[in-house]
């Protein structure tokens, strides 16, 4: 299971990647792909939307089930990955390379973990 | 096998249609087809053989055991397709003067009084087809009870996070917020997590019990109250009545609208597209906003009425009218003892199982079960690379229905069994056996597993392939 170092981690297995002028993107772990399996269908919010951190800002479906996925961050949506409409099985393949929505004006953050402590919390969960 | 449409030859034909006993009518231009309708063309003969081949690649409760839980596949006395293919009730039209009907009639009020007693209601409407479309139904009462008060600014239901995921989907299709609140480590509702989520803004809860994970929910008369005391209203899922039915009644445990689900807990047929019958009960404060019409004695006659503030048709007609008669008939057939019965040996069935099973499975909650009993092979996946759909698979190679998979969502590679109370010991005792080795083989030969089925008509499906790029309709060169 792969994790990088350039990045944060939430322990609902999202990943955040913090950008210049206070924006970040968000997007789903190699863990979150690998459990969740196949994915068939990504539900995400529009350009404009508000996201809470903690809160779902949207859902992934695989095979086995449908699954929200959490905001690291508070703040506003200021893009959101559209080849993923079509192709949502681009998340299995490449899970770090692809990110959800990009957000701007980010006024607050959940308690996020580095890759080491990812990789510690994965290994006392799994 | 090749499709129907593949097996049609030009000028084949049958002949199953009676000749026509009512003048004829001619069809106004603008409704009649332009194009032919290109229905298959078969002797008699090669539809009966088509139709054979096929019910021997499939698997129903009439095949084997079946123990697919929160779905209730419990089997279907055939003395419910006898009364339902009566001719007094197969040979009517729902436009049909009342008084032709009467017995029809009779029929849903009967059924309305004893499901309306078993479930602790005061009326109830038939008209959803099934179970989610009767949650729709029961959250657009909560809607219009809170529209009626004027008090608009309820816009959020509240479902536990191990809900049945129509719950979530019907609310939100009803206009609502979904707020989802964690359970408790013992798979119960947190009743402290629910305190701090209901606020001037609860619209209801929805809630099943026994809850996803078989267990009764200890504290559902404070969960009711709290919700009551804040304003909202208790939604009953009937998914999971038939471990509790003529033993306790959701009525009494503060539950305002139920759902129940003809086809799993009467007995009614279940799968393969029903038809279903998913009736809505409410208490009598929230009777005039029932939908569709409602049966009313009138001197000696029984009429229909609409209810004074109706949601409106949300199906047409009366709903699956022939479904309420297999339900009836269930219902008349065990009587109120046989009902209670029916609940305590289908938990009995359950309790088993799992007893039998827990030494080599784990079980996702400790302690005695309702009517189901979850699983989690989450060691035996990450010891043995063994997952919950490799057994599944397996299962399916020794002529039994898998369990519900991956289901509840709180529960890591879950496995959720139902046997139902209809199965006897010695099924029970047998299935317990495949089970049994199905685990000694995922600990000596995972791979066997992993290439499961082998002696199904199929192999192991492409289900993402499917889901990525469904084919839902033949295409005609």
């Amino acid at each position: 299971m792969s994790i990088l170092n350039d990045r944060m981690y939430t322990k609902s297995h999202e990943w955040v990647q913090f950008l210049e002028d206070n924006k970040a993107r968000i997007g789903l772990t190699d863990y979150a792909q690998d459990s969740l399996g196949g994915l068939v269908f990504v539900n995400l919010p529009e350009e404009g939307d508000d996201v809470t951190k903690e809160v779902s800002f949207g859902d992934v479906e695989s095979v086995k089930a449908v699954s929200d996925i959490f905001s690291p961050v508070s703040g506003t949506v200021c893009a959101i990955n559209e080849e993923l409409m079509d192709s949502p099985e681009r998340i299995n393949d490449d899970p770090y390379g692809v990110w959800l929505i990009e957000v701007k004006n980010i006024s607050e953050k959940t308690e996020l973990l580095s890759a080491d402590e990812y990789e510690k919390y994965l290994k006392e969960e799994a | 096998m090749s499709l129907i449409f593949e097996k049609s030859k030009d000028g084949r034909a049958l002949s199953l249609l009676p000749s026509l006993d009512v003048p004829k009518v001619e069809l106004d231009d603008q409704v009649i087809r332009k194009k032919e309708l290109k229905l298959p063309q078969l002797a008699e003969i090669d539809i009966g053989r088509h139709y054979t081949e096929l019910v021997k690649k499939v698997h129903g409760v009439n095949c084997g055991f079946y123990p697919l839980g929160s779905c209730t596949m419990k089997y279907n006395p055939r003395v419910n397709e006898e009364m339902a293919a009566l001719p007094g009730f197969t040979n009517i039209h729902p436009l049909q003067e009342e008084d032709t009907v009467q017995g029809c009639m009779k029929v849903l009020d009967l059924a309305n009084q004893y499901l309306c007693e078993i479930t602790g209601m005061d009326n109830m409407t038939f008209q959803p087809a099934a179970g989610a479309h009767g949650e729709f139904t029961g959250l657009l009462l909560i809607k219009a009870y809170h529209k009626s008060r004027k008090d608009l600014k309820r816009t959020k239901i509240i479902v536990p996070d191990s809900a049945h995921g129509t719950n979530p989907a019907s609310a939100t299709m009803a206009g609502f917020e979904v707020v989802s609140v964690k359970s408790g480590d013992d798979g119960c509702v947190d009743i402290e997590r629910l305190k701090e989520v209901v606020g001037e803004d609860t619209a209801g809860l929805m809630l099943t019990n026994p809850n996803t994970v078989g267990l009764f929910e200890k504290d559902i008369l404070k969960i009711t109250e709290i919700i009551h005391n804040a304003g909202g209203l208790v939604y009953y899922d009937g998914a999971n009545l038939n471990a509790i039915m003529g033993h306790v009644r959701p009525g009494d445990m503060g539950f305002d609208i139920v759902h129940l689900n003809l086809h799993k807990t009467f007995s009614t047929p279940h799968g393969g597209g029903g038809p279903g019958s998913g009736p809505v009960g409410c208490k009598s404060f929230l009777e005039q906003f029932l939908p569709g019409y409602l049966i009313t004695r009138k001197n000696d006659k029984l009429t229909f009425k609409k209810p004074e503030s109706s949601i409106g048709m949300i199906k047409s007609f009366y709903g699956n009218f022939l479904v309420v008669v297999r339900a009836l008939t269930y219902i008349l057939m065990l009587g109120s003892e046989g009902i209670k019965k029916a609940a305590l040996n289908a938990v009995l069935n359950a309790n088993y199982m799992k007893k039998m099973l827990s030494d080599e499975y784990d079980m996702a909650f400790d302690g005695l079960c309702m009517h189901e009993f979850v699983m989690s092979l989450e060691k035996l996946h990450k010891e043995h690379g063994v997952s919950a759909m490799d057994v599944a698979k397996a299962l399916l190679d020794n002529g039994m229905h898998p369990p519900t998979m991956y289901f509840p969502l709180i529960v890591h590679e879950a496995l959720m069994i139902e046997p139902t109370e209809t199965e006897s010991k010695e099924t029970l005792d047998q299935a317990v056996d495949i089970f049994k080795q199905i685990y000694q083989t995922a600990l000596t030969d995972a791979q066997k597993l992993h290439d499961a089925p082998v002696n199904t008509p199929v192999g192991r499906l492409d289900e993402l392939g499917a889901a990525r790029n469904p084919k839902l309709r033949y295409i005609f060169e």
